[in-house]
């Protein structure tokens, strides 16, 4: 996994609530047996017209949003399947982080396995965001800190944002879960170990 | 004695192996949490696979390891080679995956083949107080059985391949009771969109809900699936029911389910699996079901329901200045006006399918309103049974007559038109009538219209011809 410590890009506001994971890869794209290739297809129904030439009206279409790294969004984004196709269609685009009130609960885990730092601010900053990016009218740039847990603008907003010690340092090292996790391999066999004891004594 | 405790709280406890990340230095947060059964589909498991094969790297136990394939497979001919190339190479994926690691995969060719969360429980392979993930958000549906299931993403998949564990954050509870008992003609699938409705799709996020009240005892398996399928709509990780007589009476001859002295060693360990008098929820919802009527989605978000006698919302009723926006884009996507009776909106499909509605009762409670009637002049109508046991079933059963005799199409199973992955699409503006669980924007197929209904509702609009109220038939 990429590892993220700190990042500062260009933000694309995409002010809609409720984006699920349909929309951001719908299921066509869902038959490859890759993890990569998905960026073309990232909210294909809604960024390409139906004769495939790209739809000038949708948010992330627009040249302000050209080559933006940070995606600012509404309320409950990724909800819906648990696809994790949508944060590597995410990550293939280019975005390295997610800046939105809420997310579904599936998504959010989904992203931090990736390296894509999904940040939850209160639905009031994330509205300043929203209008920040409006005024800026053309570039807007954003940093998120996760070594400080904090989002700057660089032009007054500042703001801390939560993310547990335990994804905090899998993202920071970009840690491979899995290889982590099998270093607890005798805590595991000891718990089957005991739960099949457990049964026996109960046979017995 | 022991504080009091919910019945989540008894299934996560005893599946604790210790705190993520201790052995390897890491700070203490999540835990991890072992997993007694780990179901497998073709759409989430090949990058999953490929990792493993990758880093060199087993599945650590097999024997708890299943699979089946559903989500791209076609409901037609299945004597026919896949003729989608690419939907074949990753069904073609999982077969090679399963042979080489051990896996025991119930493929195309097989009696037991079907959606992944029909064939869980129909087997016995889903028992209360197990611990089931797979990589679907409507895993959720095992929860019906009093065990703590829930959806994961492919690098988890890969993560259980490897440890049988899972990392988890412990999740708060929420009790949702259903009190009263609900009039005829309303189902399991209209309590829930009632809740979604009243909480939101957001409502129970880092929640696992637990269903309680008379309308959930008196509801059978088949019902109580279709309630914990559909918790994720809702934004929960699980939904949970106890197992009672039900519950045994469903699971007991299954063909993986406990025999002889090993049931009964089960039944003696899953007597205790209930919420303890006093035990605290962190949220409490209360539903009266004998107030809820027939339900119908007219949006583009399983929340954007309402009963069928009402009428097209406008987004000046939005709660919100957001929700204001996502209603606007709804009626549009939709092509609804505000204030147009729900009642009467003409359907050009219905899809009687899914994970949420395709089990065999669904079929019986579908099959007896369709009996003697005709799909409506213009409707295309199709039912696609939930597993291949539900279909011999249905067929023995003689339901299959019924609906082709009806004009219904009766397919072979797999998830279908729930997500359209496979040949079943709506074509661009056509409005369908559908049983399955998500209303979203291209869901069925790029501009399709979905009104997520019951299995009675969903005939009655296919023999209407139009979304109608299916009390009316229940007289
Ligand atoms: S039937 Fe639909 S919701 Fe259920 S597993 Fe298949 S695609 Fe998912």
């Amino acid at each position: 996994m990429q590892p993220f410590s700190e990042h500062s890009g260009r933000a694309a506001a995409l002010r809609r609530a409720n984006v699920d994971t349909d929309q951001i890869i719908p299921k066509q794209f869902l038959k490859r047996i890759e993890r990569t290739g998905f960026g073309p297809s990232l909210f294909h129904d809604w960024r390409y017209r139906s004769d495939g030439t790209p739809n000038p009206d949708f948010e992330l279409n627009r040249p302000e949003a050209a080559g933006a790294t940070i995606l600012i969004a509404g309320a409950n984004f990724g909800c819906g399947s648990s696809r994790e196709h949508a944060p590597w269609a995410l990550a293939d685009y280019g975005f390295r982080a997610i800046i939105a009130p809420s997310y579904a609960d599936i998504f959010f885990g989904n992203c931090c396995q990736n390296g894509l730092l999904p940040v939850v601010l209160a639905p009031l900053q994330v509205e300043e965001l929203f209008d920040r990016a409006a005024a800026a009218a053309g570039w807007y740039r954003l940093t998120v800190d996760l070594v400080h847990r904090r989002v700057r603008d660089g032009q007054g907003f500042d703001a801390g944002f939560e993310m547990d010690d335990y994804r905090r340092e899998m993202l920071l090292q970009g840690l491979d879960e899995i290889g982590r996790t099998l270093l607890d391999e005798s805590r595991i066999a000891a718990f089957e170990r005991g739960r099949a004891l457990a049964a026996e004594q109960v046979s017995a | 004695m022991s504080a009091p405790r919910t019945l989540f709280e008894k299934v996560w406890d005893s599946h604790v192996v210790g705190d993520a990340g201790a052995g390897g230095g890491c700070p203490a947060g999540p835990v991890l949490l072992y997993v007694d059964l780990h179901l497998v589909h073709e759409v989430t498991s090949p990058q999953a696979f490929e990792g493993l094969r990758l880093a060199g790297r087993r599945v650590r136990r097999p024997e708890l390891t299943v699979a089946t394939v559903d989500h791209n497979v076609s409901t037609g001919d299945r004597r026919l080679p896949i003729a989608d190339r690419i939907s074949a190479l990753q069904v073609a994926a999982l077969v090679r995956n399963a042979r080489e690691f051990g896996v025991e995969l119930f493929d195309l060719d097989s009696p037991d083949q079907g959606i992944v969360h029909v064939i869980g429980p129909e087997l016995g392979l889903t028992r209360p107080g197990m611990t089931i993930v797979c990589g679907d958000s409507h895993t959720s549906t095992h929860g019906a059985f009093g065990a703590l299931a829930f959806g994961i993403g492919t690098s988890e998949v890969e993560h259980v391949l490897a440890t049988q564990c899972i990392v988890q954050s412990r999740p708060r509870t929420m009790e949702v009771r259903f009190s009263g008992l609900p009039a005829p003609g309303v189902t399991a699938k209209d309590l829930v969109l009632a809740l979604i409705r009243r909480i939101g799709t957001a409502g129970a996020t880092g929640h696992v809900i637990e269903y309680t009240g008379e309308a959930i005892r008196a509801l059978s398996m088949e019902g109580r699936m279709t309630v914990c399928n559909m918790s994720i709509e809702a934004g929960a990780r699980a939904g949970m029911i106890a197992p009672d007589a039900v519950t045994l009476a469903y699971l007991e001859g299954r063909m993986r389910a406990p025999a002889g002295a090993a049931w009964e060693r089960a039944r003696g360990a899953w007597a205790g699996l209930h919420t303890d008098p006093g035990a605290a929820f962190d949220a409490t919802v209360h539903i009266d079901a004998a107030a809820v009527g027939p339900q119908v989605t007219w949006g583009t978000s399983p929340g954007m329901t309402a009963e069928i006698t009402e009428r097209v919302p406008s987004p000046a009723d939005a709660p919100s200045d957001a929700d204001r926006q996502s209603y606007q884009r709804a009626l549009e996507y939709m092509d609804l006006r505000p204030g147009t009776p729900l009642e009467g909106l003409k359907v050009d499909r219905v899809f009687l399918g899914s994970c949420t509605n395709a089990r065999i009762e669904d079929l019986r409670a579908a099959a007896e309103v369709a009996r003697g009637r005709k799909v409506a002049g213009g409707v295309r109508a199709m039912v696609v049974p939930g597993s291949q046991r539900v279909k011999a079933q249905a067929e023995r059963e003689g339901l299959d007559r019924i609906f082709t005799d009806a004009g219904f199409e009766w397919r072979n199973p797999g998830c279908s038109m729930c997500l359209g992955m496979n040949d079943d699409v709506l074509g661009p503006g056509e409005r369908c009538a559908s049983t399955s669980n998500r209303n979203f924007e291209g869901r069925q197929g790029k501009g399709g219209r979905t009104h997520l209904v019951s299995p009675v509702m969903a005939v009655a609009a296919a023999v209407e011809g139009r979304l109608v109220d299916v009390r009316a038939y229940m007289r």
